[in-house]
C-alpha cells in the first residue's frame, strides 16, 4: 500500500535536513505504529506524505499503490486515498463543520468521477458516524474547530477520516492531549475503520495508544531514520526502558 | 474663503460640463444652494486630508474617462443587470426601477406605484413650485460637509440629473430596486435621491450594476422615529468604470438603519457614508464587502456620529485583493457629548493576496461622553497557510480551498444582511467571482 524509499527531507528554508533516509512499507490491511523521542522527524514524515509545503525532499520516494506520492498535489494524495490526521487540527472561522465536511467528501467524489452525495444523503451518513464519536450536531454546524475542546478536536479528525474513507491512513499523535475516555473514543473510531483494504500509520510518543490500536508493526524512529522495527513487543520496551536503551543499542 | 486658482478652473471645467436639471420650481433653488457649497469648498486634491490615499484626479477631470462595457454583445438581450452572470437580485421580488447612463428608463422600469410609498422622479417634479422633498434636498448632504467637506456629494445635489424622491409611509410592499445600466463607454452619471421614511415606517432599498463611466451620485435618508431602512447594493463588475458615492442618513428614535455594499471590481471606487444617530436607541450597522484583481481602487470613508443616548452602531468592512488592488478605509465614530451608553464597533479588515496588493486604513475614534463604549480594529493579512493545507489534505483542490477561506473571510459583513435571500444572492455573486479569479494564488 504505502512504500517510502530512503526518503530524505530538509526545511525548504533552512540547511537543516531532517529526514536522512526513511525505509518503510506498509502492506494492505496492516497497522504500523512509528515511536520515537521528540524531534526525530515523525510529525516531518506525515506532513511530507500529506504534501505540506516548506519542505524539500533531496532523495528518495515515496509511493501509494505504486503512485508517486511526491509528484501529486494535496488534495490528489487525499483523492488517491491519503488522509492525515492532524496532530493540531486547524481551526478555520467562518467556515461551518458541515460545510466542510461535505466540499471535501464532495470533492474527492468528483474527483474520482463519482456522483456528488446529495444533501440529504450526506446528512444521513454524517449524522450515523457522528453518532458513534458522541459529535452532537452543534459541534457539526460550529466552525471547523472552533472553541472545540482537544477531545473534541481529535474527534472530529476521525469523523473525516470516516466520511473520506481513505485506504491509508496516518494518525499524527491523535492521542496527544487527550484523557483515557477520550482515547478510548478516538481508538475505537479508529477499530471500527479497521479492514483488509485499509492499513494505518500511527505515530505516537506513548505505548498507551497502542493497547487500543493494536499494531502489527512497530517502528521507533530517531534522528531521521528508522533504527528498529519489531512486533508489538518493542512498544512495550519503550514503555518500560525509555528509548535511551533502545537508541544507546543502535549508535 | 476663495479658492487656489488651480482648483478654481478645476471645478468650473467639471461644473461647465453639467447643466443643471431645474431652471424654475424648488429644486432650483436647492440645486442652486449645493453650487453655492460646492464652490466654497471646491473640488479635492490629492492634498486634501481624506484624499491622501485615493487620488481623486479622474473625477475631477471635466469629462468622464472612457470605460469599456463589461460585455457589449450581451447588451441587447440584456438582462438587469448586463455582463452578470444572472441578474442581481433577480430572484427578488421587488419594485424595478431602471436608470441607463444615469437616466431613469421608464419603459424597462416597473410601474412606480407601490402600496406604502409614494415615488417620484427628480426630473419631473423638480420645476414645481412645492414639494416635500423640497426641504430635504441637499439638507443632509449640507450638514454632512463638517467637519470633513465631501464636495462630490454637493456637485450630485448641484447637478443631479435624475434621481429619485422616495416617500414611505408605511410597510412597503415590496423591495425598491434600483438598476443602474451602461449603454455607453462614455456617460457621465449624476444622480440624488431623498429618501423619507415617516415614523414606524419600513423600507429595503436595492441598488446594483455599474451606472455609467464615472457616477457621481448622493443619497439622502431621513429614517423617522421607529422606522426601518435596509439597503443592499451591488456594485458593477465593469472594470473601467469609476464612482464616488454619498449616503447621508439621519436616525430618529429607535429608527434602524442596515446598508451593506458588495464592490467587485471598478476602476475606482469612493463609498462614502455620513450617518448620524440623531435619536435614542438608534441602531446603524453599515457593512462592505469589496473585492478586487488588479487594476482596482476601493475606497470605503465612513462616519458615524452618536448624537443621542443609547444608541448602536457597527461598521463592518473587509477587503479582498490581488495582483496590486488597493484597498482604502477612513471610518470614524464621533460621539457627542451626552450620548451616553453609546455602544459604538468599527472593524476593517483586508486579504491579501499576494505582496503587490495593498491597504491603508485610517480608523478614527473621537468620544466626548464618559460612559460608552466603543472598540474599532485594522487588520491585514494572507490566507492562513495552515488552514489551506490543512483543506487540500482533505481533498479541497487548491482554487476551491482558497474561496473557502476568501468568502469565510467576508461572512461577517454578509451577516449583516438581514434578509436571508438577499444574502444568499450576495454570497453566489461572491462566490462566481471567485470561481472567475481563482488564478491567483495565495502565495
Amino acid at each position: 500500500m504505502l512504500e517510502i524509499e530512503n526518503l530524505h527531507v530538509k526545511l525548504e528554508d533552512e540547511d537543516k535536513v531532517i529526514l536522512h533516509g526513511v525505509d518503510l512499507a506498509v502492506g494492505a490491511g496492516e497497522v504500523h505504529a512509528i515511536m520515537g523521542p521528540n524531534g526525530s522527524g515523525k510529525s516531518t514524515l506525515g506532513y511530507v506524505l500529506a504534501g505540506r509545503e516548506g519542505y524539500a525532499v533531496t532523495a528518495g520516494s515515496a509511493r501509494l499503490d505504486g503512485a508517486d506520492l511526491l509528484a501529486m498535489a494535496p488534495e490528489m494524495r487525499a483523492t488517491a486515498g491519503l488522509f492525515l490526521a492532524f496532530q493540531y487540527p486547524v481551526e478555520i472561522p467562518g467556515v461551518g463543520n458541515m460545510t466542510f465536511l461535505r466540499t471535501a467528501v464532495n470533492a474527492q467524489r468528483k474527483a474520482r468521477g463519482e456522483a456528488e452525495l446529495s444533501a440529504a444523503e450526506f446528512l444521513k451518513a454524517v449524522r450515523e458516524k457522528a453518532k458513534a464519536l458522541k459529535i452532537d450536531a452543534e459541534m457539526l454546524k460550529r466552525p471547523v474547530n472552533v472553541g472545540f475542546s482537544g477531545g473534541e478536536k481529535k474527534r472530529n479528525e476521525i469523523l473525516q477520516m470516516a466520511m473520506l474513507e481513505p485506504r491509508m491512513c496516518i494518525l499524527d499523535e491523535t492521542d496527544s492531549g487527550l484523557d483515557v475516555d477520550a482515547m478510548k473514543l478516538v481508538a475505537e473510531g479508529v477499530n471500527a475503520l479497521r479492514d483488509a483494504g485499509r492499513s494505518f500509520l500511527v505515530i505516537t510518543h506513548y505505548q498507551r495508544l497502542l493497547d487500543h490500536i493494536r499494531p502489527d508493526v512497530v517502528h521507533i524512529m530517531a534522528a531521521g531514520q528508522i533504527v528498529r522495527s519489531g512486533g508489538p513487543e518493542l512498544a512495550l520496551e519503550v514503555e518500560a526502558n525509555g528509548y535511551a536503551g533502545i537508541l544507546a543499542e543502535v549508535r | 474663503m476663495a479658492l487656489a486658482r488651480p482648483k478654481e478652473d478645476a471645478l468650473a471645467a467639471r461644473l461647465g460640463r453639467l447643466a443643471p436639471q431645474a431652471t424654475t420650481g424648488w429644486l432650483a433653488g436647492a440645486q442652486r444652494a449645493a453650487e453655492a457649497r460646492l464652490l466654497a469648498m471646491g473640488l479635492p486634491t490629492r492634498r486634501d486630508e481624506y484624499w491622501r490615499y485615493t487620488d481623486p484626479a479622474s473625477l475631477v477631470a471635466p469629462d468622464a474617462p472612457a470605460a469599456a462595457l463589461l460585455d457589449a454583445a450581451s447588451l441587447d438581450s440584456a438582462p438587469l443587470d448586463s455582463g452578470d452572470e444572472a441578474p442581481v437580485f433577480g430572484a427578488i421580488e421587488r419594485l424595478r426601477i431602471v436608470f441607463v447612463d444615469g437616466v431613469f428608463d421608464a419603459a424597462a422600469s416597473d410601474d412606480l406605484t407601490l402600496s406604502g410609498v409614494e415615488i417620484d422622479r427628480l426630473a419631473e417634479v423638480g420645476g414645481r413650485t412645492a414639494h416635500w422633498a423640497a426641504e430635504s434636498y441637499g439638507r443632509l448632504e449640507a450638514q454632512g460637509q463638517l467637519p470633513v467637506a465631501r464636495p462630490f456629494a454637493a456637485l450630485a445635489s448641484a447637478r443631479a440629473g435624475d434621481g429619485l424622491l422616495i416617500r414611505v409611509t408605511g410597510q412597503a410592499a415590496r423591495p425598491v430596486a434600483l438598476h443602474y445600466l451602461r449603454r455607453s463607454e462614455t456617460a457621465e452619471a449624476t444622480l440624488h435621491h431623498c429618501i423619507r421614511l415617516e415614523p414606524g415606517a419600513r423600507l429595503t432599498l436595492l441598488e446594483s450594476g455599474p451606472a455609467a463611466a464615472r457616477l457621481t451620485q448622493a443619497m439622502e435618508v431621513e429614517v423617522g422615529p421607529g422606522a426601518a431602512f435596509h439597503h443592499v447594493r451591488v456594485q458593477g463588475r465593469d472594470h473601467a468604470r469609476r464612482a464616488a458615492t454619498h449616503i447621508f442618513a439621519t436616525l430618529g428614535a429607535g429608527a434602524i438603519f442596515k446598508s451593506f455594499t458588495l464592490t467587485a471590481n471598478g476602476r475606482l471606487t469612493r463609498n462614502e457614508a455620513v450617518v448620524t444617530l440623531a435619536g435614542p436607541g438608534a441602531s446603524a450597522h453599515l457593512a462592505g464587502a469589496a473585492v478586487g484583481d488588479g487594476d482596482f481602487h476601493h475606497d470605503d470613508t465612513v462616519f458615524v456620529t452618536h448624537a443621542a443616548p443609547g444608541c448602536e452602531s457597527r461598521q463592518v468592512y473587509k477587503k479582498v485583493l490581488m495582483n496590486g488592488a488597493t484597498g482604502v478605509f477612513q471610518g470614524k465614530i464621533l460621539v457627542r457629548p451626552g450620548a451616553q451608553k453609546t455602544d459604538g464597533y468599527q472593524i476593517s479588515q483586508s486579504l491579501l493576496l499576494d505582496e503587490a496588493s495593498q491597504f491603508l486604513a485610517k480608523p478614527e475614534l473621537e468620544i466626548y461622553a464618559d460612559d460608552v463604549k466603543c472598540s474599532h480594529g485594522s487588520t491585514s493579512g494572507a490566507i492562513d497557510a495552515t488552514a489551506l493545507f490543512y483543506l487540500q489534505s482533505r481533498g479541497v483542490p487548491r482554487a476551491a480551498a482558497q474561496a473557502l477561506l476568501v468568502l469565510a473571510f467576508l461572512a461577517e459583513t454578509i451577516e449583516e444582511i438581514s434578509d436571508a435571500a438577499l444574502a444568499e444572492d450576495i454570497r453566489s455573486r461572491l462566490e462566481g467571482w471567485l470561481s472567475r479569479h481563482a488564478a491567483a494564488g495565495a502565495a
